[in-house]
Order: C-alpha cells, then sequence, then structure tokens
C-alpha cells in the first residue's frame, strides 16, 4: 500500500521537478543537513527506516535490492532517455536535505535512480528494533551513515519483565561498523547491552567519533565512559541515563584531557557516587559550547552555583541535590547565578528540593519550556508558588504528591501548557492522602486547551471526569493513564472504564499512542478498533473479557505499530487474529495471557517472516506461552538467544 | 494452587486435612494475587461495599507483589525509595510534652513555615509565653524554654539552627520549665 501511495504522490512530484529543479521545497518539513542537526529526542523518531529495509522488495537480494526494482511494474512511467532526467549527483543534493525517515522511505520507493540516490545520501539511520535486521544488511542498504539510532529490549525490559541476559548487545554492530562506517560521529542507543570491552572498542576505532547518547542501557560501567573520556578527542556529546551500571567512582571525569574543550552535552544525572566538583568545574569553564549539563546528586548547591556562573549560556539544566540548608547569602549567590542563565529553556534534576531552596531558581524560568519537578516531592503550594514565574511553559513532570490542588494551580498558570507528567510519589502507599484525583486531571484540561500530551498515575478516576478531559483537549496525541489498582472501575459508578478510553478515540482523532487501565471489558477494544485509527502504540493491562478483545484491535487499528499486552484473557485466537497485521508492526508483546506454545507454533508457520520467541518462566507449564515477543524482520532468528528465549519454529 | 473446598465422593477431604494454618484460611486464596489468575470472569459491579472493600485490600496487599506494576522504571522508584528511608512522609508529626502537663500533644511541623509561627502555635497550645529568643541568651524573660530532640539524641534549644535543617532532624519537642531550664541559654 505504501509503495502505491507513494507512487501518486511523487508522479504529481516528478511533473512538477520537470518545471522546477528545486523539488525540494515541496517535502514535508525538514530540518538543517544532517551533519549539523542537533539531536533528535527519542519519541519524536518515526520508525519508517525499517519499512524501507523490508517490503515491498521481497527478494531482497546480496546486492542490495536493485535487482527487486527491475521487475517494478511503475518503472514504466519514467523512462531512462529521459532528457530532463536530473544527473546523479544534483538529485543525491536535492535529496540530502530531506532529514524525516517517513520523506526517506517514501522516496527511495520511487524509482531505481531516487533509491540509489537516497541511499547514498542517507546519513543517519535509526532502527527501531536491533533484530529486525542486520548490521551487514544495513551497510549494505546505506552505505554512507554517520549517524545511527538503535532500540533494543522490548519496552517492557524498563519493569523487570525481561530476563537480564536477553540480548540486545551493541557489540556486534559496532564490529559491522568498525569496517564499513570508520566515520561514524553519533550513536544513540536505548535499551541496549553495552560492555565497557564495547564502549572501548567505540572509543579506539572512530576517529571521528561525536555523539554518544545511551538510555536505558546496562552492561557497562564507569570504566567504560572512562575510555570515551579518554579517547573521544573530538566528543561533543556525552549523555547517560541509566539503571543497571557499575558505578566505580568518579575517577572517569578526570579522564577528559586538559585541553579537551568541545563538550555541548553532558548528562551524568542517573549516575550515584561523587565526581570531583573541581574537575567538573574545570571541565565546565573550558567547554565554552556547552549548551546542556545534568549533573548528579553528589553536586552540591554551592558547586552548582559556581559552574553556572561559568557557563551562563546553558539552554538545560539538570541540577543535583536541591535540598541543602542554605545561608542567606548562600541563597542570594545562587539566585543571582540563576539570573545569570537568560537561555534555559529546560530544568530538571532539583532532588528533594525544599521550598526555601526552589525559590532560588525563580530568576531563570522566564523561558523555561520544560520542567521536570518529579525528583522531588513538592506541596501543592509550593508548585503553586513557583509556576507564575515559568510564563512560557509547555511541558511539567511532577509528581503526585502536589496534589488536586497543585493541578489547579497548572490549570490556572500554564495557558501554553502542550504535555504534563504525574507520577506516583509513593506508588504503594494505597493511603496516600492528597495524592491525585480525576479533578486534578480536570482542572489541568480547563486552563490548558494545548494539552496533547498527558500520562497520569492515579488512584482512582472516572469516566466522566474523562469524557471532561478529552472535550477540553481534542487533540490528544498521547493518552496514558494509569489507574493503579489494577481492574479498578468508576469509582463513582462502580461502572467498568470503558466509556473513558471510548470517549479518548471518539475525539481524539490524531491519537497516536494510548495506554489503558482500570477495569475494562471487551467494549473498551471495540472502540477503540472502531476509532483510533491513527493509534500507533497501544498499551494495556488487565483488561479484557475475552479473544474479542484484542480481535477488535487487530482487525481495525490500521497503523497499529506497537501492541504491548499483560495479564489479559486473549488466547491464540486472538494471536491469531494479526496474522496479516504483525509484518506491518514493529513487535507484538504478550504476557501472562492465555497463549500456548501450539497457538505460537501456528503464527511462526504461517508468518515465516516474522520471529516468535517464547520467554520460558522456571516451573511453568510446559505448554503455556508465558512471554511472547514477535516481530518482523530480515536477518532470520536470532542467533545469540539465551537458554530461557526460544524462537519458535513451525517443526 | 488449592482454592474452593472439594467434594469428590461426597467426602470434605480438605475440611478433615490436618494443616498448621488456621481454621479456614486456606479459602481466601482466590482474592489476591492477580498474577497468575488469567481466566478472568465477566466482571459485575461490586454490589457490596463490605465486599469490595475486602476485594481491594487483598488486592493492596497484592499490588506490591506484582512484577512491574505500576509501570515504573527502575531509576524512578529507586529516587522515591531513597527519599522515603529518609522519614519525609507526608505531615511531620511531632510530640511535644511540657513539664507538669497531664498529657502530651502532636503537631505537624509542615504547617508552620518559621520559627515564631510555630512559637505562637506552642503558646496558644499550652498557655505560656516563651519569651524573647536571642543567640546569645536565648529565650530571656520567661521560665519556659522550648527545647528538641533531635537525631543524635541530644536536648537542643529551638531557634538555633536554620529552620529546614530543624524540621529535618527534630524528633520531638519539650518545653522544659523552672529550674531545669536554667543553664539551657538563661543567661551566661
Amino acid at each position: 500500500h505504501l509503495f502505491i501511495h507513494s507512487i501518486s504522490i511523487f508522479q504529481a512530484v516528478l511533473i512538477i521537478l520537470h518545471l522546477s529543479p528545486f523539488g525540494s521545497l515541496l517535502f514535508s518539513p525538514f530540518s538543517s543537513h544532517l551533519s549539523s542537526s542537533s539531536p533528535i529526542p527519542h519519541r519524536e523518531r518515526e520508525s519508517f527506516d525499517s519499512e524501507s529495509l523490508l517490503s515491498p522488495f521481497p527478494q531482497i537480494s546480496s546486492s542490495g535490492g536493485i535487482s527487486a526494482m527491475d521487475r517494478s511494474p511503475k518503472r514504466r512511467s519514467i523512462s531512462p532517455d529521459d532528457a530532463t532526467r536530473f544527473p546523479d549527483e544534483v538529485l543525491e543534493r536535492v535529496l540530502a536535505l530531506l532529514d524525516s525517515p517517513k520523506d526517506r522511505s517514501a522516496v527511495s520507493l520511487v524509482c531505481r535512480d531516487w533509491y540509489s540516490a537516497e541511499s547514498w545520501s542517507r546519513r543517519h539511520v535509526f532502527i527501531g528494533n536491533c533484530y529486525s535486521v542486520s548490521p551487514e544488511i544495513v551497510a549494505r542498504r546505506f552505505p554512507r551513515i554517520r549517524s545511527v539510532t538503535l532500540k533494543g529490549k522490548p519496552r517492557f525490559s524498563d519493569f523487570n519483565l525481561v530476563p537480564d541476559n536477553w540480548g540486545a548487545d551493541v557489540h556486534s554492530w559496532l564490529l559491522v561498523f568498525a569496517s564499513e562506517y570508520p566515520f561514524l560521529e553519533e550513536l544513540r542507543l536505548k535499551r541496549m547491552r553495552v560492555t565497557d570491552e564495547s564502549l572501548e572498542f567505540l572509543a579506539l576505532n572512530f576517529p571521528n567519533f561525536r555523539a554518544l547518547s545511551l538510555l536505558s542501557c546496562d552492561g557497562f560501567s564507569t570504566g567504560g565512559l572512562a575510555s570515551v573520556a579518554t579517547h573521544c578527542k573530538n566528543l561533543t556529546e556525552l549523555d547517560i541515563q541509566e539503571n543497571g551500571i557499575d558505578d566505580f567512582g568518579g575517577e572517569w571525569l578526570s579522564c577528559f584531557p586538559d585541553n579537551f574543550n568541545t563538550l555541548e552535552v553532558l548528562n551524568f544525572s542517573h549516575l550515584n557516587t561523587d565526581v570531583n566538583p573541581d574537575v567538573l568545574e574545570r571541565l565546565v569553564s573550558r567547554c565554552r559550547s556547552l549548551k546542556v549539563l545534568k549533573v548528579n546528586r553528589s553536586i552540591s548547591l554551592d558547586c552548582l552555583q559556581r559552574l553556572l556562573v561559568s557557563a551562563p549560556q546553558l539552554t538545560e539544566l539538570g541540577a543535583g541535590s536541591f535540598s541543602q540548608e542554605l545561608t542567606p547569602r548562600q541563597h542570594a549567590d545562587l539566585e543571582h547565578a540563576f539570573g545569570l542563565c537568560k537561555n534555559l529553556s529546560v530544568l530538571t534534576g532539583l532532588w528533594e528540593a525544599t521550598a526555601m531552596n526552589l525559590s532560588a531558581v525563580y530568576p531563570a524560568c522566564s523561558r523555561l519550556s520544560f520542567l521536570n519537578l518529579s525528583y522531588t516531592a513538592l506541596q501543592s503550594q509550593e508548585l503553586a508558588s513557583l509556576l507564575p514565574h515559568c510564563p512560557c511553559l509547555r511541558r511539567l513532570w511532577v509528581l503526585d504528591s502536589v496534589g488536586d490542588k497543585g493541578l489547579e494551580a497548572v490549570g490556572a498558570n500554564c495557558p501554553s501548557l502542550e504535555e504534563i507528567r504525574v507520577f506516583p510519589a509513593d506508588p504503594f502507599d494505597e493511603d496516600m492522602i492528597n495524592a491525585v484525583t480525576e479533578s486534578g486531571i480536570v482542572a489541568v484540561s480547563q486552563g490548558c486547551p494545548k494539552l496533547h500530551y498527558i500520562l497520569y498515575f492515579c488512584r482512582q478516576m472516572t469516566n466522566a471526569a474523562v469524557a471532561t478531559v478529552v472535550r477540553n483537549c481534542p487533540d490528544f496525541t498521547h493518552f496514558r493513564l494509569c489507574i493503579m489498582n489494577p481492574g479498578q472501575p468508576d469509582h463513582t459508578t462502580n461502572q467498568p472504564m470503558d466509556e473513558a478510553f471510548g470517549s479518548v478515540v471518539k475525539t481524539c482523532k490524531k491519537l497516536q499512542r494510548l495506554s489503558v487501565s482500570g477495569l475494562l471489558t471487551d467494549l473498551t477494544f471495540k472502540y477503540i478498533g472502531k476509532y483510533a485509527k491513527n493509534m500507533e502504540t497501544l498499551s494495556v493491562a488487565f483488561a479484557g473479557s475475552s479473544d474479542l478483545g484484542m480481535q477488535y484491535v487487530m482487525e481495525g487499528c490500521s497503523k497499529l505499530r506497537k501492541l504491548e499486552i499483560r495479564d489479559c484473557p486473549f488466547g491464540n485466537a486472538a494471536l491469531l487474529s494479526g496474522l496479516e497485521k504483525y509484518e506491518s508492526m514493529r513487535s507484538l508483546w504478550m504476557s501472562a495471557c492465555n497463549v500456548t506454545m501450539n497457538g505460537c507454533r501456528v503464527l511462526a508457520r504461517e508468518m515465516p517472516r516474522l520471529n516468535v520467541e517464547v520467554m520460558k518462566e522456571e516451573g511453568s507449564d510446559d505448554c503455556k506461552a508465558d512471554k511472547v515477543y514477535v516481530y518482523r524482520t530480515v536477518a532470520g532468528p536470532r542467533r545469540d538467544a539465551p537458554p530461557s528465549v526460544l524462537t519458535v519454529s513451525s517443526l | 494452587m488449592e482454592g474452593g473446598v472439594a467434594y469428590e465422593n461426597g467426602l470434605n477431604f480438605k475440611a478433615t486435612e490436618l494443616t498448621l494454618g488456621l481454621p479456614g484460611s486456606g479459602e481466601t486464596e482466590g482474592q489476591g494475587g492477580v498474577r497468575n489468575n488469567n481466566k478472568r470472569p465477566m466482571p459485575t459491579p461490586e454490589t457490596n461495599e463490605e465486599e469490595s472493600q475486602a476485594h481491594k485490600a487483598a488486592d493492596r496487599g497484592s499490588r506490591a507483589q506484582i512484577v512491574g506494576w505500576p509501570p515504573i522504571r527502575s531509576y524512578r522508584k529507586n529516587s522515591l525509595q531513597a527519599k522515603n528511608s529518609e522519614g519525609e512522609a507526608s505531615g511531620m508529626y511531632v510530640k511535644v510534652s511540657m513539664d507538669g502537663a497531664p498529657y502530651l500533644r502532636k503537631i505537624d511541623l509542615k504547617v508552620y513555615r518559621d520559627y515564631p509561627e510555630l512559637l505562637k502555635a506552642l503558646e496558644a497550645m499550652f498557655k505560656f509565653a516563651a519569651g524573647v529568643y536571642s543567640e546569645r541568651e536565648g529565650y530571656k524573660g520567661s521560665e519556659y524554654v522550648p527545647t528538641y530532640e533531635d537525631k543524635d539524641g541530644d536536648w537542643m534549644l529551638v531557634g538555633d539552627v536554620p529552620w529546614d535543617m530543624f524540621m529535618s532532624s527534630c524528633k520531638r519537642l519539650r518545653i522544659m520549665k523552672g529550674s531545669e531550664a536554667r543553664g539551657l541559654g538563661c543567661g551566661v
């Protein structure tokens, strides 16, 4: 479908190109050439790169798939003898201006020349599932890559549902990159396994390497960071957002050479041990291009004050511990230092910030667009005092300690708010008074009409409240509601929460991502299948009544790409209802459902281009498929799976 | 996982089985533990208030046992746990005793913004006057002196340290009176 759709668009474009050589202006919004691009946030990237690596060329041969193009019927419309055909260099130059992966995928399907030009001009590749393709295939397809983004483990590994040794090790990729992409500049990894050996290999084998971003990765220690600091002479970005790394002390920071000064992004906010504040201060003062600095809790307010004075050009700041008692003099100095930062758009960190200390940041808040207060349990009054200082706020993350009153303050003070995330301060405390309820989310929606992203952890919710919220804010693209007690109904009517999510999908036509919770019957999924036509990601837990639930989704949600399900009564019939769908999706996760090994075998037999993997739990029934992970791939079954992960074949 | 009562052959083996548990304790298996409960019946609204409370209570206990629920990433949970172990619960209630008073009171320190507010509240609660505080001389002009026990177990004069430090280290308050109060900052 994508093939034909693209052809019709681009036939039109080609006609226009005949008239004007500046065809690039007609493509969807693009930014500047990739070699000087700023880091693209993970969640904004689409995964359509993977699509261009798969269908519609079923016989991708070892020469890279060009032969399949010869059989494409659409080639009739472009004749190689056409006098107005562009020379390759011009075509490549034009296509090089394209950034959006969607556009690039579409462009590559137009004709052989465009396929080739796009391959040669592509500098960045995004691989949403590292097992969907092999590094060799990527290197053959795109010979001149400078920047790679790789994602590994299924998202539920964040919540300890995936065994530690599951895989997604980056090393095999680095080995191929060392020979195929020796000029690699950027590597961004999410949920991959990265060892110190790999980090050292990276640091030693890529002389132009500039930017390393590790998000939710594990397997390395501060020793690996030391290798990077020591050997990467041109490093501009070091962004470590972790859980699960071994902390052997802060000496790695001292490994940056004395004359090293190119750093623009430094984030070590989740490392637990102390770094030497003097070393940090010296590093910051000599890196005049530093724009993003996120420190960890070991950095005191005194040190922070000095850092700000020497780096007032920062656009993003992650402060460290904010609970230190300050004398009036220290407080004034800190406030003055924050006042020097005229360009701050992001403020995070602020661990255990006291109300008193928080007032020191006010002078820096006038241009703030993203404020992350989720590491300190603020009360409603403290939030209400802070928000009037942030008139431009577009994104806010808080803990539910601010209560409904705090959220009323959000509604009253943040007219430009587009995203709010409310995390639980104490997820296992049932009796938490002053936590947020349905009133809070309604108050925010009333005051913030531009809201399009919400993540809300709560202990109670009503259908009526959710309906009100989406009536106030019909433009939601991401709606993630987590009622923390599994299977909890509407607390005023005792009805299931079906109508709540029904109102979400009926009203929010642009909805891309949905997470459901509470007591839900198959009706919720009937609504989703019928109305959520733009939804790409769906997360379901403790919901549904029968196989029908999942069937509704598989049949109705044409744009579905990622589906993750846990603890639902969906069995083999549900799994197999999506048979024709899984190849157009990135992945499916089903755990603690009713799927059996036989169901998996049928799926594997019918769809040979899917990997159907089952993670067995100890002591469970041999017939049950406890955790199932299904994904499309052109690389065949994994060869590095641990013993607990079975790739199901039709045998 | 055993649940329910087996009546094969008309004999209630379960009831006569020797176990170490309390009588009837084997019958609550079905309620909590959503983890392995794959066969869910059609959900019906709870009509009996008491029943639904009990159901919620059972779920509560089991919620802490459900792997990966609620879906919060580990680094976030770790920073929360570190916070909780420092004792920052919502509401900081400390006992207040006064020499000679028949019973103690409890106050929430978080309600007060600074020392003057706290002292005013204490004075109102116990009907006394604390005197004027100075760093050099403590509370002058009163035979009542507000003191507190800190984390180390020492009795300190209220007012010496910054308010935030006091909030985090104060374990209980005691309003001393009379001869005991002398020598605690009352004059040099």
